[in-house]
């Protein structure tokens, strides 16, 4: 009878992993399955998973999530520098870092709302970057970025009685190095345990409020409810989120740099998740993933790949089709993605999610009754 | 007196000079349905917005069994069991009928904040029973599944109703619970009201409809130009002539 049973979210949870874990396979078609990038997609999934939770359950919408992710980073960093190059202290510090400075700018942030509450975000999260740049450059080591050194204490690692030689040590798992594919099935793992826990917001009743301050928010406090400590909590999580995904960011390659906090990083997840379905579950995975697979794929492309593509064509439409090609691919592959947005967003507002749902309907309707399955399909090519 | 359940002492409120509430005393006692009326403009939505903490008063205070509710925050105000009824339609228009009726519950449960993230909600089976029933008693129980933007507005109405009695509050204040309702509705309607008011609730009604209030109130209160001009019974308040000019005498009782 109802719409999300248990069971349901069970399989869709044992669905989503299992497409996770078999990356390696099936992305192996599109040239995508190498782990560099295949890491990429699940760190900026937990990244648009986070943001989501905070843009798609209540509406508010954050300007400076990329704030976040900085400082993720470089807390994560940090912890290799002084602590121990194993990654389980660096993600812990970095998600409790990110969550204390959600807490700060959440709190003043969450006064206002609409676009003022947006605008506050961008304005902490530029603050955070200029001060990384500049007042706090001990910390962040402004413009060369944080790195490791030889020199480094690491205390943990130290009195384990580990010996630094004279290349710099790789961030490890007790002793699994965090590069290549384990790198890669740690970030996965941790997706999955992220997943799992947007899904149980979503269907919880903290969930459920938070939809029904996105729905009204005037009526909620006149149903009793102070909803400051809602909004507050979420903002939180997903600060949180945010910070785990940088602090992977530090995983797989251990160095952080300011340019994390731009605003342009805190657009890009706004895309992300709108691209896939704000307030979907799997959507701003899915936004990430297409997303950063275009920005890997398409920008790869040169003018000589372009030629062998469009080598059967004769030579005056070859050149033809390669300067026109060549517009939206290498350096210009942001035409490509603003031209696929404008798209998705003005034939499907709810995001490449709401395609797959019409396309069930269509799909449902078409089992239900087989005799008018003739009908249903020729809607479809009316479509 | 010493069953006087809310008492609004002295309260003004202007806006821009503009004297929307003057010298208002009132006391509702328990138990008791209690209805306000008067023309358009007289300001009986204002002095609900008062007591709900939508508007602060410029002086004197509301109090609610020995609370005093000025300055208070509409949701502390609701969980002490104060609950107002809209009437334009406060729903939640993205979620569904049950859930709609299931949060205002959850709020009456748990307090004005409790983080339960684990959960699932369509697990609080009790809360989802409860909701069911009012919603069953009120006609809506085929589109529990619905989304509320997807209600007619009388339907909306009746949600918005459904959604005050599920906090099973101590004091409802209902404004125009039966306006743009059709005739039918609004029998309905004023049955299900004398039903409630069998079981004990104390209510602060606001009505256009003649009908309505002198079927369901204990009391009346008329108001005019911000004023009370007359506080009794319904026979009290029919025959004063005072009444008849500022208001009954437009239309026939």
């Amino acid at each position: 009878m109802f719409k999300f049973s248990a069971a349901s979210d069970w399989m869709l949870f044992l669905l989503f992993s299992a497409v996770v874990l078999t990356m390696p396979i099936w992305l192996a078609p599109i040239g995508a399955n190498y782990p560099d990038l295949m890491q990429r997609f699940a760190i900026f999934g937990l990244f648009a998973i986070g943001f989501n939770l905070l843009f798609g359950l209540t509406g508010y919408l954050s300007f400076g999530h990329a704030a976040f992710l900085g400082v993720g980073s470089y807390t994560a960093v940090w912890s290799f520098k002084l602590l121990t190059m194993n990654v389980l202290p660096a993600i812990g510090l970095a998600i409790l870092t990110a969550g204390l400075f959600a807490l700060v700018i959440g709190f003043v942030s969450l006064r206002r709302s609409g676009i003022y509450f947006s605008i506050l975000t961008l304005a902490f999260a530029q603050m955070s970057y200029n001060l990384a740049y500049s007042v706090l450059t001990p910390i962040t080591n402004g413009e060369s970025g944080l790195q490791l050194t030889l020199s480094d204490p690491r205390v943990i690692d130290t009195a384990m009685g580990e010996v630094v030689g004279r290349s710099l040590p790789s961030t490890n798992l007790f002793g699994i190095k965090m590069s290549g594919m384990p790198g890669f099935y740690f970030c996965a793992v941790v997706l999955i345990i992220g997943f799992f826990i947007s899904l149980r917001i979503f269907r919880s009743p903290f969930g459920t409020m938070l939809r029904a301050i996105k729905s009204n928010q005037t009526r909620m406090s006149y149903t009793g409810f102070n909803t400051r400590p809602y909004l507050l909590a979420v903002f939180v999580i997903s600060g949180m989120y945010a910070g785990l995904a940088g602090g992977l960011m530090a995983v797989t390659d251990p160095l952080a740099g300011a340019e994390r906090m731009q605003w342009t990083a805190s657009g890009e997840v706004v895309l992300m998740t709108i691209l896939g379905g704000a307030g979907t579950l799997i959507g701003p995975v899915l936004g990430a993933g297409i997303i950063k697979y275009f920005e890997n794929i398409f920008s790869a492309y040169n003018t000589t790949q372009l030629n062998q593509v469009f080598a059967a064509l004769p030579d005056g439409l070859q050149e033809i089709m390669v300067s026109v090609a060549s517009m939206f691919v290498g350096k210009s592959w942001h035409l490509t993605l603003g031209l696929m947005f404008v798209i998705v967003v003005i034939f499907l507002p709810g995001g490449i999610m709401e395609g797959v749902r019409r396309i069930g309907g269509l799909f449902r309707r078409g089992q239900k009754s087989p005799e008018s399955a003739s009908a249903a399909a020729a809607s479809t090519t009316q479509a | 007196m010493d069953n006087t359940v809310l008492h609004v002492a002295d309260v003004h409120k202007s806006f821009a000079g503009l004297h929307a509430l003057s010298d208002i005393d009132l006391s509702v006692k328990e138990g008791e349905t209690h209805a306000i009326i008067g023309p358009n403009g007289a300001g009986k939505s204002t002095l609900l917005n008062v007591c709900i903490g939508r508007l602060k008063p410029d002086t004197g205070h509301v109090v609610f069994d020995g609370e005093n509710l000025t300055g208070r925050a509409p949701h502390e105000i609701n969980q002490l069991g104060v609950v107002r009824v809209f009437q334009t339609p406060e729903i939640f228009p993205d979620l569904n009928l049950l859930e709609n009726v299931m949060v205002p519950i959850l709020a009456k449960r748990d307090g004005s904040f409790k983080l339960r993230w684990f959960r699932r909600f369509w697990s609080e089976v009790d809360v989802r029973k409860k909701a069911t029933d009012i919603l069953e008693d009120l006609g809506l129980g085929p589109q529990i599944q619905s989304l509320a933007t997807s209600l007619s507005r009388g339907d909306k109405r009746r949600l918005e109703l459904a959604m005050g009695l599920a906090q099973e509050p101590r004091l409802l204040l209902l404004d125009e619970p039966t306006a743009g309702m059709a005739r039918h509705d609004t029998n309905a309607t004023i049955d299900l009201l004398k039903k409630i008011k069998a079981s004990g609730m104390t209510k602060v009604i606001i009505e256009h409809d003649m009908h309505v209030v002198f079927s369901l109130a204990d009391r009346i209160s008329v108001l005019a130009g911000g004023r009370i001009i007359c506080q009794g019974t319904p026979e009290e308040v029919k025959n004063d002539p005072r009444v008849k000019e500022a208001y009954l005498g437009e239309e026939q009782v």
